[in-house]
């Protein structure tokens, strides 16, 4: 005998809960995780696998402490950690990782109640103050495809606990002979004028952090995370597009001394600041109209940071300044409530 | 850019070195009125306007006491400027909108005591700007204020609606909001240098 079920209305909805959507997100990151693994071994894998582990565990303590079911099974801490290791340098200190992203997870996130409540990107944050922090391991690039890397650590992942870190120059004479400048491409443009050729940005060939360097990569998973309408595209495009446009305008007048707007694309963490980080839910405006000027806020900041800014990348802090404005931007831009002629003051609805 | 050009010292007072969120002068009316935007955007003009008055009779003042060798009395002239300033902002605000008035509430003659306008004032006669430069320079600082003030209440809004745990209510994640924008604003470290 069939049964049927009855319920109330709505009959049809849509089952894209959070989990859903984070649990794909996390999917779209892992082929960037496992070049990251290919392309600096060891130290990145165990990056990667300390930053998700401290980033779930905080969330874990965090709500018990708060006296709260624990939110770790919305995959969003999983989401935190993975990109908090992608964007920190392949050999920083693992005990340095572990501050960054309990500070990430519990200042950046749960101390305001949790996911939807965060003003920033949690990430970012932990980057941020990593940056803040521990400036000269957060600026110690390695090189890429460093033989034995499947073997051995880079010497400066294993320093003990609250000490500098190892040096590795030693390190690095073994696997790279003839010389490795400790510059990624953009300390290169930025401080010598070398160019590095854009096809090595586009496949991740290039020194950097653990997963910013393959560009087209990042971008199909991109494509997959918008072809899923979980990503609003609007962002990364916008992001992309105004990024392009203003360092094409400073290479037009002149090439000299700009980079050429393909670079800006590919070099340091554009691409995936701007597929996977600017794109977080939480910290972007909820207007389509918000959204397009937040994105270009971001890609024009990111461009005049790097090229007249004291740093050689900028677009961690563009997109933290994006997150921070995000509020006032959909608030500005609230979309004229329908039959009304011109709206006067109106109550802020969304969140 | 020159580091004397009017466009650097601009920049420099607006966001290189944010009064608030790079040299953490004025936190106290940015704690206290930075909850909604209603109030936090006429503070900033408010805050930009005593600047201004504040700036231009400083450099006034200085080259009096400058004139008579009595530079220890600096301080004391420069919060006399400071506190008439804000009183003629006081009347004013009183006189067309009193709601304004109330919203403020004592935070609206606190600006007597913000260290920000002191020390803008402060800051231009270390510097040895000019006129035009120190009115450029106030301009600046008053913008940074406002800024600040106005993307904190921005964030604090919306963190009305959200579950903040009992511990960090209020101020303390007013601080912590503060801390994380004073985070990004170290992006615009060494802007056109």
């Amino acid at each position: 005998m069939s049964t049927v079920k009855l319920h109330t209305s709505p009959h049809l909805h849509q089952p894209l809960t959070v989990e859903v959507i984070m649990r794909h997100v996390v999917y779209a990151l892992l082929p960037v995780c496992a070049w990251s693994v290919y392309q600096f071994g060891l130290s990145a894998l165990a990056l990667l696998a300390v930053c998700t582990v401290v980033c779930v565990g905080t969330e874990h303590l965090c709500c018990k402490w708060m006296g709260q079911a624990s939110t770790v099974n919305d995959w969003s801490a999983v989401i935190t950690g993975l990109l908090l290791a992608l964007v920190l340098p392949p050999g920083f200190p693992l005990w340095m990782a572990v501050v960054a992203a309990v500070f990430g997870i519990a200042v950046g996130k749960m101390f305001f109640g949790g996911l939807g409540a965060n003003v920033m990107n949690p990430a970012l944050v932990g980057r941020a103050f990593a940056q803040a922090a521990f400036t000269l391991p957060m600026t110690t690039w390695v090189p890429s495809m460093a033989p034995g890397r499947f073997t051995t650590f880079i010497p400066s992942t294993l320093t003990p606990p609250f000490l500098v870190p190892r040096s590795i120059s030693g390190w690095l004479e073994t696997v790279a002979p003839d010389g490795f400048t400790g510059a990624t491409p953009l300390a290169l443009m930025k401080y010598e004028q070398v160019s590095t050729d854009p096809t090595a940005l586009m496949f991740g060939t290039v020194s950097g952090s653990a997963g910013e360097t393959a560009g087209l990569l990042i971008l199909l998973c991109g494509i997959y995370l918008a072809v899923r309408k979980i990503m609003d595209w609007r962002i990364p495009i916008g992001v992309l597009g105004s990024a392009f446009v203003l360092s094409g305008i400073f290479y037009w007048l002149d090439a000299e001394r700009y980079p050429s707007p393909w670079f800006t694309l590919f070099a340091g963490g554009l691409m995936l600041g701007a597929v996977f980080m600017a794109t977080d839910m939480v910290g972007s405006p909820e207007t389509k109209r918000g959204t397009w000027i937040y994105a270009i806020l971001i890609g024009v900041l990111t461009v005049v940071i790097r090229l007249f800014g004291g740093l050689n990348e900028g677009v961690m802090y563009a997109i933290l300044l994006g997150n921070a404005a995000a509020p006032l931007i959909s608030r500005l831009t609230q979309p004229r409530v329908y039959g009304t002629v011109k709206s006067a003051r109106k109550k802020k609805v969304t969140a | 850019m020159a580091p004397d050009s009017l466009g650097f010292i601009f920049l420099n007072a607006f966001l290189i070195n944010n009064f608030v969120l790079a040299l953490f002068l004025g936190l106290c009316p940015f704690m206290g009125v930075s909850g909604k935007i209603k109030t936090a955007a006429p503070m900033g003009a408010a805050v930009t306007f005593v600047m201004l008055v504040a700036s231009s009779c400083a450099f006034g003042i200085n080259r009096l006491l400058v004139r008579f060798d009595i530079e220890y009395l600096r301080l004391i002239a420069y919060i006399a400027v400071i506190a008439s300033a804000v009183q003629l902002v006081e009347m004013t605000i009183k006189k067309f909108s009193p709601t304004l008035f109330r919203m403020l509430g004592i935070f609206l003659p606190l600006i007597t005591t913000n260290c920000a306008i002191l020390g803008m004032a402060l800051f231009q006669t270390f510097l040895e700007y000019s006129f035009i430069q120190s009115l450029v320079y106030s301009l600046g600082a008053g913008a940074g204020f406002s800024l600040a003030l106005i993307l904190m209440a921005g964030m604090r809004e919306k963190l009305d609606l959200a579950n903040v745990p009992d511990a960090c209510m209020g101020t303390a994640a007013a601080l912590m909001i503060a801390g994380l924008l004073s985070l990004a604003f170290m992006g615009f470290a060494g802007l056109g240098g």
